[in-house]
Parts: structure tokens; sequence; C-alpha cells
């Protein structure tokens, strides 16, 4: 073997120990690609409704929608439930839509805590969590902040309080 | 200048250190075995070790040494048993939803060091970036160390020399040299070597006043394809980060549940859930259990269905059975790539609550049957004609709200309020009953209905782990060459004798890379056989 060629014999073996190098290091950084992200579109999914028919996220195209993962177990949830409908009241003749998942509960225990908080935005009744896990769903409540293409603006984990809310909410409205 | 001319008149390349053609040590004048230089490489110019031009050559230079694969190593050994010295990520006991709490986690547990062992990223050592790397470098050391070695091994060995020179000869570990007797037939004695050494399996290499005997050469081969199997392990475990090649999931399943398995598009079902036992006749020896138990086995009764509806998560499925039966520990179901194992179980839990409603009035007379279940509990049953039940309130797991309002902790039936409305609409009477912690509170002191209570549903919940591997199959095929190298290289010797006849002398000289001793047997052998008139001296290395 001449030297050029072992030059290029030494590049190419190299250079595909670098390609699997760069490989090895990409996906130790990104651990969750199909996690969802801020800049990310959020993935559609379609839920029964309480006392309605499935919901579906691209249904809802061309509104702000603010998705909000919450329990009846959940303190946070609690206080934060009526913020989110004054905030709803005042948003939603704007193009803006508040949904509320539920995560694994039956109905009836869902039911009576809509009713005590006066809530009328969907709720949606992720029964087997499934969407729960697909938005990687940890401490809640978890609200994600949509713009009317779809994109995630912002993801929020923990209460928030009425300004917060409108804060954000008004950065999701169509134009 | 590119070239070195032996005295036997060929040409070697620069670094090689015994003449590809006679094998005479070209640098320096060795008589004596302590400065012969070292067979390993047949002493074959590793061409990499002499050239270090361009900043490539530098490079590979660097993974080219032994040295450096050591370090690798070891480094690798290091950081591995620093990994154990504090849990993974995944095996911390307490729930760690965001990655502010692992960080805290570890800093309040472990102090100072804690901090430092995450800051590091040693909590996720295998996947943390630096860890990942150093694979890749003793890949990439194991790729080119291989290569740099193997082809000048592969030229020396498959062109045998056989004249070799004297000093060659003499610089083997095993060496005897003897006059011979004027009458004795050179040919004929090196004919007999040959077929001597022949009948003791070697491969014989003949020319006029010389025989090169060899046996085992292929064991030389053994570490090269050792480290074959190695890399392919090694690409078998980077294979696992390509999308849809590996999953690691456990879903929770109760019994006549069906459940979505994250990522896929299956559901499964558990029809049944059961623990089979050792009895006492199947055990060997009495053994004092004091009334517990041994399990034997763990089995679910499982149906996997594919849904048709996939496309949109969550959407009502469409379900088709794909296939039936029970998975048992170590018995996975298994689905294409897909593996279902049975990996844990909480048994008699709390399914749905049974009671019989009873008319105090009319003397306990029964009036029907309720069943709430507890994962669903229906709103409206009717219990007999007329006689409705419904649920007005339901906490599964009850706790009193520093509201004073009733509230629960989870979404899990560990401890279930019920607060029922029992409407009799013939009489349009009406009563609330609130069942919690095996009492009923009823709303008046002498009310119509009552609860009678009946064994409750026990179900068993599944876990099962779901998992996709599909760069088993390389991973196992890597780890079979792996073995195959190693018995090649551990099993085998790559033993040579040379015979030469010389000016009415006979040379004699073997090498062989390991179990000297079973070499030496072969040669004293020869030399007792032939009645040669040499004394075979063993030398060792200073």
């Amino acid at each position: 073997m001449n030297k050029t060629n072992r030059t290029y014999v030494r590049v190419a073996v190299l250079g595909l120990l670098l390609v699997a190098l760069v490989f090895a290091l990409y996906s130790s950084f990104v651990k969750d690609p199909n996690a969802v992200k801020v800049g990310g579109d959020a993935p559609n999914f379609s839920l029964e409704q309480l006392n309605g028919p499935e919901l579906a996220l691209d249904d809802l195209k061309g509104k702000g929608v603010v998705l909000n993962f919450w329990g009846t177990w959940c303190e946070p949830c609690k206080k934060e439930m009526p913020a989110l409908q004054e905030q709803y009241n005042k948003f939603k003749d704007k193009g803006l839509v508040v949904v509320g998942v539920n995560i694994g509960e039956a109905p009836v225990a869902v039911e009576p805590f809509v009713k005590q908080f006066g809530v009328d935005f969907p709720i949606l009744l992720d029964r087997q969590s499934q969407i729960t896990k697909l938005y990687r769903i940890g401490p809640i409540p978890t609200t994600f902040f949509i713009a009317p293409d779809g994109e995630v603006k912002e993801i929020f984990i923990g209460q928030l309080n009425e300004a917060m809310i409108a804060d954000k909410m008004s950065k999701i409205l169509p134009k | 200048m590119d070239q070195r001319k032996c005295e036997c008149g060929h040409t070697n390349p620069v670094g090689t250190l015994l003449c590809e053609s006679c094998g005479k040590p070209l640098n320096v004048e060795v008589y004596e075995q302590t400065a012969f230089p070292d067979m390993r490489y047949e002493g074959m110019a590793r061409r990499s070790q002499t050239y270090t031009k361009k900043w490539i050559d530098r490079i590979w230079n660097y993974f080219s040494s032994v040295k450096i694969a050591i370090g690798i190593i070891i480094v690798i050994l290091v950081a591995s048993a620093v990994g154990t010295i504090f849990p993974q990520q995944q095996y911390i006991p307490v729930p760690v939803p965001t990655e502010a709490d692992v960080a805290r986690f570890y800093t309040d547990t472990y102090g100072v060091l804690g901090t430092v062992y995450y800051g590091l990223g040693f909590h996720n050592l295998y996947s943390s970036w630096w860890f990942v790397t150093l694979l890749v470098l003793l890949g990439t050391s194991l790729v080119i160390c291989s290569l740099d070695r193997v082809i000048p091994l592969y030229k020396a060995l498959s062109k045998p020399r056989l004249n070799q020179h004297k000093s060659f000869l003499k610089g083997q570990k095993l060496f005897a040299e003897g006059e011979l007797a004027p009458d004795v037939d050179q040919a004929e004695l090196l004919d007999s070597s040959a077929l001597a050494l022949k009948k003791k399996g070697y491969r014989i290499f003949r020319a006029e006043r010389a025989i090169m005997a060899e046996k085992g050469r292929f064991s030389r081969w053994g570490p090269y394809v050792n480290h074959i199997g190695l890399i392919l392990f090694l690409i078998g475990v980077l294979m696992r980060n390509i999308p849809g090649f590996y999953m690691d999931e456990f879903v929770w399943v109760r019994e006549g549940q069906t459940v979505a398995i994250p990522d896929t598009p299956y559901y499964i079902k558990s029809e049944n859930y059961h623990t089979e036992y050792w009895s006492e006749e199947e055990m060997p020896a009495k053994l004092e259990l004091n009334g517990g138990v041994i399990p034997k086995s763990f089995q679910t009764d499982a149906i996997l269905y594919v849904n048709k509806n996939a496309e949109v998560p969550g959407k009502k499925p469409d379900l088709i059975e794909v296939q039936k039966g029970p998975i048992i520990v170590n018995h996975p179901m298994m689905e294409g790539d897909l593996a279902i194992y049975q990996s844990g179980v909480q048994e008699m839990q709390l399914g749905a609550l049974n009671f019989v409603l009873v008319d105090v009035k009319q003397g306990n007379k029964e009036l029907g049957p309720i069943k709430i279940d507890l994962y669903n509990p229906a709103a409206e049953q009717e219990i007999a004609a007329g006689i409705k039940v419904r649920v007005l309130d339901y906490f599964p797991d009850f706790v009193m709200g520093k509201d004073g309002k009733p509230a629960t902790q989870t979404n899990l039936p560990k401890n279930p309020m019920v607060a029922l409305e029992i409407v009799d609409e013939s009489t349009n009477q009406n009563e609330k009953l609130v069942y919690l912690q095996g009492s009923v509170l009823t709303q008046k002191s002498d009310g119509r209905f009552g609860l009678v209570f009946k064994k409750p549903d026990l179900i068993d919940i599944s876990g099962l782990n779901v998992r996709i591997d599909k760069a088993v199959p390389l991973i196992y095929f890597g780890a079979f060459i792996f073995m195959i190298g190693v018995v090649m290289g551990f099993f085998w010797q790559h033993r040579r004798v040379w015979v030469q006849t010389q000016e009415g002398t006979v040379l004699l000289a073997a090498h062989t890379n390991k179990n000297w001793f079973g070499l030496r047997r072969e040669v004293d052998g020869l030399v007792e056989q032939l009645k040669l008139p040499v004394t075979v001296e063993e030398k060792t290395k200073a």
C-alpha cells in the first residue's frame, strides 16, 4: 500500500468511527426524542369528554389551546381551577379554549369536582393515562400553552395564578 | 529513506526488525537471544509506527498504542466502579418527577459528594456523554490496534521464511547446534525430520537444506477474531439508540382490564392472574415455614390486541386479537420483536364493593344487590323495581382535606369513600348513605334503607414489562464470536520448528507463542528419535 492510499484508508476508518462517536453523543444528550418540547408541535390525541363527544386536539387548530393536566387528588390543581375558569371566561371569545385533561379517574369522581368549581370548559377523561404518558407528565398540575398553529409555546409545571394565566394566554391568541 | 537492505539482498520497509526474507535481525548485530527482537509480529514493520507525518497519522498512531487501550479500559473500569457507590437514578427509592428533584435527592442524601456525583453524570452513568465517549474511544482503539497488527502479521505468516539466517535461529528460545558425522546424508536427515514432525501434526515447508514445520497457525488469529466480536458487541449497544430498536416499558393491568401499551399499537388484557405455590409433598425436605408458603409460578393469562385506530392516541380503539396465552416469569409473550414479561403483581386488591340493600322498616327485607365498581362506579343503577342507587360522590383514596371537606389522595381505590343516594320512585322517597372504612353512615337515624355488607370483589393486578430489543441478536452474536476468538487463542498454540544443515552442522530451533513445555517435549522427542547430535538449550530472556 502506498502512502496516499494509506492516508485515504485512515481517513475513512477514522471518519466512520467519528460518525459513531457523534451518533453516540447525540443519543446520550437527546434521551427522549419523542418528548413534547417548547417550540415543537403538540402531538395530536383524541379523548372522550365528560358529558360530551370525543374531542381531538387537531379539532381546535386555529384557536389558542391551554392544555391543563389535573386530578381531583391534587391540591394545587384545586386551587388553580377557579383561576383557569375565570380567565377562560375572559378569553374564550377571543379564540382561546381551555382543555382540562383528567388523569385516570372515573366520571363519578370527576363530575362532582367539576360542578363544585363551576368549570364549564371541556374536561377530557384520560382513563388509562395514555395521553398523560404521551405528554410525559410528571408532577401535576402541568399546563401546556399551545399556539393556534399547534406549536407548544410554553410548558408550566405547578400552580398558576390568574395574572400568570392571563399573561400566558395573551401570547397564544390567534392574530 | 523508505527501505533498508539486508545482507541477503532483500529490501525491507523501514521499521522491520527481522528481515522478511532470511529472518536476520536488521538493526542490531545480535547473536545472543537476550537482545533478540520480540517475535510477536514476526519482526514485521508496523508501518503505522514509522510514519507520523500528517495529523491523521498522529491520531492513528495514538489509538494504535496498546498502552492507550489499557488506559481507556482502566478509566472505564474505574468509572463503572464509581457508578455503583450511590444508586443510579432509576433506583432512587422516592419519586423524583423532575430533573431538579433528582439533583436535590443526591445533594440532600449524600451531601457534597452527592452533588459532585450528580454534576458529573454518575447518576446516569451508562448514558452520560463522557461514558459513551469512552466506549466509542475503546471501540476506536480496538479497530485501529487490530488493523495495525493483523495486516503485518498476516503478510509475515503467509510467506514463511525457510532459509533463515543463523542469527535468527540462534535468537530463538529453543536452539541447538551439533556437528554432523561426515557419513550422514544431510538430505535424508531432513527428510526423516520432516516425516517425524508430520506425524506430530506439523505442516512441512521444505527447501534444499532446510525445513520449517508449523502447526496451529490459526491460533494467532484468536485475538483479532475476539476483537471483531467485541466491536460487534459495541455496535449492538450503540444500535439501541436508533429509534424503534429499543423500548423498555412497564404497565399495570387489572384482571378484566384492557390497557394500551405505550408507544406501540398494542393493547393487552389480563383475563386472570394466578400465583401457584409449592405443595408440601413437592418439597424435598420438611421445611419450617410456620404457615408460610413458597411461590412456584406467577402467571397472567393475557390477550394481546392490535389497535387498528392507533394513529390518534387516546381515540376509541378498534381492537383485533393477535394472540392469547399465559405470561409466566421467564416465559414472555412474544409478538414480533415485542416481548411481554411477567414482572410484578399486586394481589387481592379491592376491585368492587358489594352490598345488599335492605328495607329496615320491613324487618330488613332484602331489596337487591348493589355493586360499586371502584375503578368505574356506575352513576346510577336500578336495584329493584322503582328503586335506584346513584353515586353522588366518590373518593377512591379518602382523606379529610385541610378545608374540612372530603378529598382523595390518589386515583387508586386504596381507601374508598362513596356517597350514595337511594331513590324510591314509587314513594318519591330519597335517602343518602355514605360508605367509609367498613361502615355506613346514614343521613337519618331512623332511615328506611340499610346496607348489608357482602364480600368485596378482590382482584389481582399484574405488572408487565414490555420490551423491544432488536440489538440482542447482534449482541449475542458478538459475544459468540468473542468466545470463539478466546478459545482459538487459548487452547491452540502456534508452534514452529526449524531444522537446517549448514556446512557439516545441524541447526535446530523452535518457537511457540505459549506452552513452551509442550513444544520442548516435541523437540526432545525429535532429537531422540533421529539421534541428532545436539543438546537442546532453553534460554530465558533476561
